[in-house]
């Protein structure tokens, strides 16, 4: 049996794992009756019904026909990487890890962490260029989210502080 | 005239200083991401809610529908010059403005899509005033079972609107409806699907989800496009003003798009994006006048048309929101959001709790059409010059403000971890070809549904019945299944995907 349509096929599936999954789960609170639905009611409702949609959606990928078998096509690793990376390791900045004994780094270093590894993502990377861009935004959050709506974050590393 | 003195205490209310200044806020904010293209309203309310925590609810919500209502003008601007749409809403505008633009009109069509969307603008305000009493009063007679029939008929014609294919949207309705659920019952107190995550009892953030999936998955879905797709080329602008043919030929199409674009935003799941596809579908029915540029060769109408139609779209989508307190498309479940930050329960009472927001804000869209009427004519020049900033020092800026916004609402690092998982799964539902703005209003929805299903099903014993035998619920429920039998009918059916593939 042929795939006609990559990326429903998968989609289906995803569908049908999530859906089984929260059935499965809701299945262990209080289910109740219509009269008195307990917690477990309404999500293994929904529960079902997604998994029946993913099923119906892979049956579908396997025999309506398509154009071009709608592949999914290679994944951006390089982007996804960077994005999410330079995401994360803005909020260990943020929040410090006490897990690996990193006290928090403040806002303004995590802007230049950020952007530095966020543009990795791209297709050129100008040190010059980023050192000059992630100053701007430095300052522009400072004025920003600081000064002008007060917004609580740790700025400065702790240990500056003191 | 009760519409008078509402609309005169509405403009009391948004004619002072500090509204003024966040309404232009708002508009500016609203055209300067429309203009830029890979970065839509939705991110952006989402990006600014936390910023909005210190104002006063009124100036808040009128900053934000400003960027909404702001984001249909300045994506129009990218359209024409860019052959980008710069919104979602703008795709059909692509087609007849970057061919005007070529021809060296592009003065003219972006008078035309200006002028069209503030008369739009205007004609979509004055309908929302109207129409706001009067649905008000009916919202009062709306038991829980009516409310839940709503909400299906809400969704239904969510899923017909997207574009792609209906059963996965369904899907992702019923996923956003499951990512609802998780956090503590309200009726049990049981934490559901939290996994012992102290955070997790609170539920899923709606503005993690946002960020994750419309700020984080775009960004990575434009990167890995090459550089020469997203190329920017600007054109020269002379002579904004368009002639007396032009004059002609743009009234009647405004006039319908209007038309169109108001009935298709007050229907659930309608809003911008659909009513000015269909209001270009209408402009090519009609016959062309003699010595008219045909259609996809840079004809008028085909601008003013589908941008009066999403602008007249963007104002009324407002009026179930206002009214009955359910959102029509994914903008508006953030809109219910911000509403909620501010301790204000969207839904019929609104109007009588709070007259001045109420009627404030619609005052103020009025205002803000104005203000972008403005802000985009005589200053198009600075809005061309930003269509040159490179997108690599865009995307990281993005990353950031999304970031901190993220982080600023609960000031918790979780929440960060957690927009880098929704990061991850917004660019699997692009690859996949799943929408996920459904996704997003079913999130929104879920809790207020089971609550709806769940009285309504404890007042009527366990009775499945009550969902047609109370004349309005079922009346409503009619109207959703006659969605779905009109899209599946053969006809339709095709025409639809007919009117997505040009996207």
């Amino acid at each position: 049996m042929n795939i006609k349509s990559q990326k429903d096929f998968f989609s289906g599936l995803m569908f049908m794992a999530v859906g089984i999954a929260f059935a499965w789960g809701a299945s262990t609170y209080t289910i109740g009756n219509g009269a008195r639905m307990g917690p477990g009611y309404f999500p293994l409702m929904l529960g079902i019904l997604l998994a029946v949609l993913g099923g119906a959606i892979t049956f579908k990928s396997l025999v309506v026909e398509t154009m071009d078998g709608d592949k999914i096509g290679s994944f951006a690793w390089k982007p996804l990487t960077f994005i999410i990376l330079a995401n994360l390791v803005f909020g260990a900045a943020l929040g410090g890890l006490p897990s690996i004994g990193l006290p928090p780094l403040g806002l303004i270093v995590g802007i230049y962490l950020l952007t530095f590894i966020a543009s990795n993502a791209g297709d050129e990377f100008n040190f010059k260029e980023i050192t000059i861009l992630s100053t701007i935004l430095a300052v522009m959050s400072y004025v920003a989210f600081i000064w002008l709506l007060k917004l609580q974050f740790p700025v400065w590393p702790t240990f500056i502080k003191g | 005239m009760d519409l008078i003195s509402n609309l005169s205490l509405g403009f009391g209310v948004a004619f002072t200083a500090q509204n003024l200044i966040y309404a232009f806020v708002g508009c500016l904010l609203g055209t300067l991401i429309g203009v830029l293209p890979g970065i839509g309203p939705l991110a952006t309310i989402a990006m600014l809610l936390p910023a909005t925590y210190a104002l006063p609810p009124v100036a808040a919500l009128i900053m934000l529908a400003g960027i909404y209502y702001g984001a249909q003008y300045g994506g129009s601007t990218t359209a024409i010059l860019v052959n980008l749409p710069g919104e979602s809403s703008s795709v059909v505008t692509v087609i007849d403005g970057y061919q005007m633009a070529r021809n060296g009109r592009a003065g003219p069509a972006l008078a035309a899509a200006g002028l069209g969307s503030f008369f739009a603008g205007c004609v979509g305000t004055l309908i929302l005033a109207a129409f706001a009493a009067p649905l008000t009063e009916l919202a009062f007679k709306f038991g829980p079972a009516e409310y839940f029939s709503l909400m299906i008929l809400g969704l239904i014609g969510a899923v017909v609107l997207a574009s792609g294919s209906l059963l996965k949207a369904v899907a992702m309705i019923v996923l956003g409806l499951l990512m609802g659920m998780v956090g503590t019952d309200v009726n049990s107190g049981v934490a559901r699907f939290s996994f012992d995550i102290p955070e997790l009892t609170d539920g899923i953030g709606f503005i993690v989800i946002a960020m994750g999936v419309f700020g984080y998955g775009e960004i990575i879905s434009n990167l890995a496009k090459h550089e020469s797709e997203r190329e920017v080329f600007v054109a020269n602008v002379t002579g904004l003003f368009p002639t007396k043919e032009d004059f002609k030929n743009m009234v009647p199409a405004v006039l319908r798009g209007t038309a169109m674009g108001s009935i298709l935003g007050i229907l659930p799941g309608g809003g911008a994006v659909m009513a000015a596809f269909a209001a270009y579908t209408i402009e090519k029915k009609t016959k062309l006048r003699p010595g008219e540029v045909p259609f996809g060769k840079g004809n008028i109408r085909g601008v003013a048309a589908p941008e009066a139609a999403n602008n007249a779209g963007s104002q009324t989508s407002f009026i179930p929101l206002l009214t009955l307190g359910i959102p029509p498309n994914a903008v508006m479940a953030l809109m219910v959001g911000a509403m909620t930050i501010h301790n204000i329960q969207p839904g019929p009472q609104v109007m009588t709790s709070n007259p001045e927001l109420f009627w404030g804000l619609i005052a103020s869209m009025w205002i803000g059409n104005l203000m972008l009427v403005i802000l985009n004519l005589p200053l198009i020049g600075i809005w061309i010059k930003l269509l040159t900033v490179p997108y690599r020092w865009l995307f990281p800026s993005i990353v950031l403000f999304c970031a901190i916004g993220v982080y600023s609402t609960n000031n918790n690092t979780f929440d960060i971890w957690m927009v880098g998982l929704f990061g991850i799964i917004g660019y699997m539902f692009i690859k996949l070809g799943a929408e996920p703005a459904p996704l997003l209003l079913g999130f929104i929805l879920g809790p207020m549904m089971e609550e709806y299903l769940r009285r309504a099903l404890l007042l009527s014993r366990g009775d499945w019945s009550v969902f047609v035998t109370r004349p309005l619920s079922a009346g409503l429920l009619a109207a959703a299944a006659l969605l779905l039998v009109i899209v599946l009918m053969p006809s339709v059916k095709s025409k639809r995907e007919e009117a997505f593939v040009e996207d």
